[in-house]
């Protein structure tokens, strides 16, 4: 594999009886970049993003992710990739200090590495005070925060966020914007899906999925000049209902 | 009966946490009415009060002309609710979902086939599928479908549109504006904020409480502060730079601008340019803007 690239895609399928979900999609992704995976409902995100998180088996064509085979090891990617979703979460009952002990665990830091982390975890996001109080009695904002920080406890190269702020108020949405492009600076590659198309700006690139294809590649600037538009939300209404063009 | 829907200091709390915090609010007949906000506002606690599902802490609230406490058998056979999470049973087809929900409701499909005739329309090819085998927004069009197949009076959509993508969210507020034709008094939660524009009149929530409240125009224009949109060719550093000028109120990433307040009520745009020049900024544009609904969101949560 070239060291460049943390995630290599080439014609990657996956089918369902005679459905195919994702149709030879083929992409690369330099480490350190966020990478904006966009598409409409069913256009097949969600089914490449299993294979590539080591959780689905493709049909056909070739991928690895932080340097590891999609069909043949996909217990070492699910060790190196971070994983974050609006519905895989903390767990409630759990406090901040035992949820980071945890997930640490889970992802095999020793002791001792899981001491200095809760240290470092709870310094970083300021919340000294909270550390005892239990998950479920934190705003949702601050959960979103410790739970991206969770993700990538085990610093992973790469970090997969899918929906991650959906639901979330203005301001601490752009907050978690903030963490996202402080893990980039830190050469954390970033794949995120969103729904905010706002968001897709903020993105280094973005991948739009048309009926298990990708229909466009670019960077944000790059797209709007090829589809004559101000914005995200228009590049991505012209590519995903083609047909509803004037 | 003036107000399809009337609601007075209603609270509700569990535990400590005050999920709706004494809300008071009457919607028109035939109103689209939007609740705007993120998680954790109340907006779900708040239709689950007044779908009789909860029964409230404090307060009251009519709808439809019944009292949500007494009269509540009565309010369930008048109004439609569609929550946020889908609740139709998986099990049972398309069809036999929409048959179940109707003859519960003591009606049949063909009586109000006309209200549901666009919506159920896309679904028919589907008729004999398990609802739980159904796309994300087919399963969407299957529970407004069920939500309406008694012809109520008054609509509640819990968050319809969570999760679903920019151009099937404009699709689904077009079903929303022909129901509305229909004289349906619609009453919709959502966390996106450009939402806003399509409803008749808007509730800004947060925390239980109503930040704001009334026509997208007039809580538009309470702004009351100067706002600039500001580019450079190095956006991150750029943010960085602003948040740390002593004269910044507020500066935030807008897509591919960031939105700047300062705290003197406006600035001089050419000596704000030169500064940011000096800091090594290239391609530089500041312009004065009208502020949207985020903004004045965002402004009404600082306060």
């Amino acid at each position: 594999m070239d060291d460049k690239y943390i995630i290599t895609v080439k014609d990657l399928t996956k089918k369902f009886g005679s459905f195919i979900a994702v149709d030879k999609i083929s992409f690369e992704v330099p480490a350190g970049e966020i990478f904006g995976f966009l598409g409409a409902n069913g256009a097949g995100k969600t089914t490449a993003m299993r294979m590539l998180c080591g959780l689905s088996i493709p049909s056909s064509g070739t991928a690895t992710v932080a340097g590891f085979d999609v069909y043949k090891q996909t217990e070492q990617i699910k060790k190196n990739i971070g994983y974050m979703s609006q519905k895989f979460s903390l767990y409630e009952d759990l406090t901040v200090k035992e949820n980071i002990d945890f997930y640490g665990g889970v992802y095999g830091l020793s002791k001792e590495k899981r001491k200095e982390k809760t240290e470092f975890l709870i310094d970083l996001l300021k919340i000294e005070d909270a550390k005892n109080k239990l998950i479920k009695s934190l705003p949702l904002g601050w959960k979103q925060k410790l739970a991206f920080s969770i993700a990538i406890i085990h610093e992973p190269k790469i970090v997969f966020l899918d929906e991650p702020t959906g639901g979330v108020d203005p301001i601490t949405r752009r907050q978690f914007w903030d963490m996202i492009y402080e893990a980039a600076d830190r050469n954390v590659t970033v794949f995120v899906t969103t729904h905010y198309m706002d968001e897709a700006e903020y993105c280094s690139r973005i991948s739009m999925m048309v009926d298990g294809r990708i229909a466009a590649l670019d960077t944000p600037g790059n797209l709007k000049k090829q589809f004559g538009v101000e914005t995200m939300h228009e590049v991505f209404v012209k590519l995903a209902r083609p047909q509803s063009n004037e | 009966m003036e107000y399809a829907v009337s609601v007075k200091n209603i609270s509700k709390s569990f535990d400590e946490t005050k999920a709706v915090d004494d809300i008071s609010f009457d919607v028109k007949h035939g109103e689209l009415f939007g609740f705007i906000g993120p998680d954790g506002a109340g907006k779900t606690t708040l239709f689950r009060m007044l779908t009789t599902l909860l029964l409230p802490g404090s307060g009251s609230a009519v709808v439809d002309g019944f009292d949500i406490v007494k009269d509540y058998k009565k309010i369930r056979s008048s109004v439609g609710y569609m929550p946020g999470r889908f609740s139709l049973y998986q099990d049972l087809s398309v069809e036999e979902n929409l048959k179940f929900f109707a003859r519960v409701f003591g009606t049949t499909i063909e009586k109000n086939y006309d209200l549901i005739k666009d919506i159920y329309i896309m679904l028919e090819p589907f008729n004999k599928r398990r609802a739980g085998q159904l796309s994300g927004g087919m399963k969407q069009k299957l529970a407004l479908s069920c939500a309406l197949i008694h012809r109520p009076d008054v609509l509640f959509l819990d968050e319809p549109t969570t999760g679903v993508d920019p151009v099937s969210r404009n699709e689904f507020w077009e079903m929303l504006g022909k129901l509305k034709n229909e004289g349906i008094t619609i009453l919709v939660s959502t966390p996106y904020m450009d939402e806003a524009s399509k409803c008749d009149r808007i509730a800004l929530m947060q925390k239980g409480k109503i930040l704001d409240i009334g026509f997208l125009r007039d809580i538009i224009g309470k702004y009351g502060k100067k706002i600039y949109a500001v580019r450079s060719d190095n956006m991150h550093k750029l943010i960085l730079d602003i948040r740390s000028d002593e004269n910044t109120e507020s500066v935030y990433s807008f897509g591919d601008f960031l939105h700047y307040t300062d705290k003197h009520g406006g600035i001089d745009i050419e000596r704000m340019k030169n500064i940011l020049m000096s800091e090594g900024h290239t391609n530089l544009t500041i312009q004065e803007i009208n502020p949207g609904i985020e903004d004045c969101f965002m402004s009404l949560m600082n306060k």
